[in-house]
């Protein structure tokens, strides 16, 4: 199915958000996570079923003011 | 001690972590200032980067509170995202709240700020609002439940300093038992012993400590600053006078002629 993840589009076989960072080579304890402009708890991306068009924000710690 | 939301800091300067020549300097710049807050952020993250790893190991290593941002965010919604993202991340329920509102001057979208603090306090959050000194603004603010204001007093990364000393004050007057922070604007250590010489609660510094010749040594300099202009406001500074006042007594001064 076709999804924005970061906003690129990307063609992918997960149908999980776990999956797809697994699919997409994301890891790490210290990524956050958003479907659609809302938070996807890291205990809930097993569960999280993705559909075709979904916006996808994988976001990481880094320097800030 | 700085107490914001129930935690005592030894500090009363608070520091960013963007913009250092090298992870190593901000380091030894956090270590310089004797800061216990650091403010950190969320970006995006590409397939297979371990960059926000590192960097959160380091601030880890640094073993000083973070705060996060929600800086770039430009309406209430994607900042109530970022922090929402942001909480799960960092593991505090503190947020820098930013929502810009113009793309020139950084200026904080104060109507969406207003309506993103609600929101955010009713989640738990612990809500550092970057405002500015608009009384109004700021009362609303608290009645949303900040118990803390940072105002700018001066646009982000342009180091010209307090532009508007008259409003700072009347803050300080308006809000006497609200922690206030001056986050944004200041450029070098005499604007952050001014406006701790207003009263002001702590200072947020960033770019004028990372982009300095030499961090660190900047980051001491900021550190002493703070410590001069708040030991000053405490001790009571003289007001200005319109005349000349002799300091030596004129009592007693022999007469030649």
């Amino acid at each position: 199915m076709r999804l924005t993840v970061n906003g690129e589009p990307q063609e992918v076989r997960a149908s999980t958000l776990e999956a797809l960072l697994a699919e997409l080579d994301y890891e790490g304890s210290w990524l956050a996570t958003a479907r659609n402009g809302e938070l996807v708890h890291a205990e809930d991306r097993g569960t999280c079923l993705l559909t075709e068009g979904d916006r996808i924000e994988i976001l990481s710690p880094m320097q800030g003011g | 001690m700085l107490t914001l939301y129930g935690k005592q800091l030894p500090s009363h300067l608070l520091l960013g972590t963007a913009q250092y020549p090298s992870p190593a300097i901000l380091a030894d710049a956090v270590k310089a200032s004797g800061t216990a807050v650091v403010t950190v952020s969320l970006r995006r993250e590409t397939a297979g980067g371990k960059d926000g790893g590192r960097f959160w190991s380091l601030v880890r290593s640094l073993g000083v509170a973070v705060l996060p941002n929600t800086a770039g965010c430009h309406s209430a919604k994607e900042a109530v995202t970022t922090a929402t993202m942001a909480r799960e991340v960092f593991g505090t329920n503190w947020i820098k709240l930013e929502v810009i509102g113009n793309h020139d001057t950084l200026q904080p979208d104060v109507f969406e700020l207003v309506e993103a603090a609600r929101t955010l306090i009713r989640d738990g959050f612990a809500v550092f609002p970057y405002t500015t000194d608009d009384l109004v603004v700021n009362e609303k603010l608290l009645e949303a439940g900040c118990e803390v204001l940072m105002p700018w007093c001066a646009p982000i990364g342009s180091a010209k300093g307090p532009l508007n000393p008259d409003a700072l004050r009347s803050m300080r007057g308006y809000f006497p038992d609200v922690p206030l922070i001056v986050d944004a604007g200041l450029g070098r250590p005499s604007h952050a012993a001014a406006v701790m010489e207003l009263g002001f609660d702590a200072v947020l510094l960033n770019t004028a400590v990372a982009r300095a010749g030499d961090p660190v040594a900047m980051a001491a300099a900021f550190a002493k600053a703070v410590e001069a202009g708040r030991s000053a406001y405490h001790a009571g500074i003289l007001e200005p006078r319109d005349m000349a006042v002799p300091s030596t007594p004129v009592i007693g001064k022999a007469v030649f002629s």
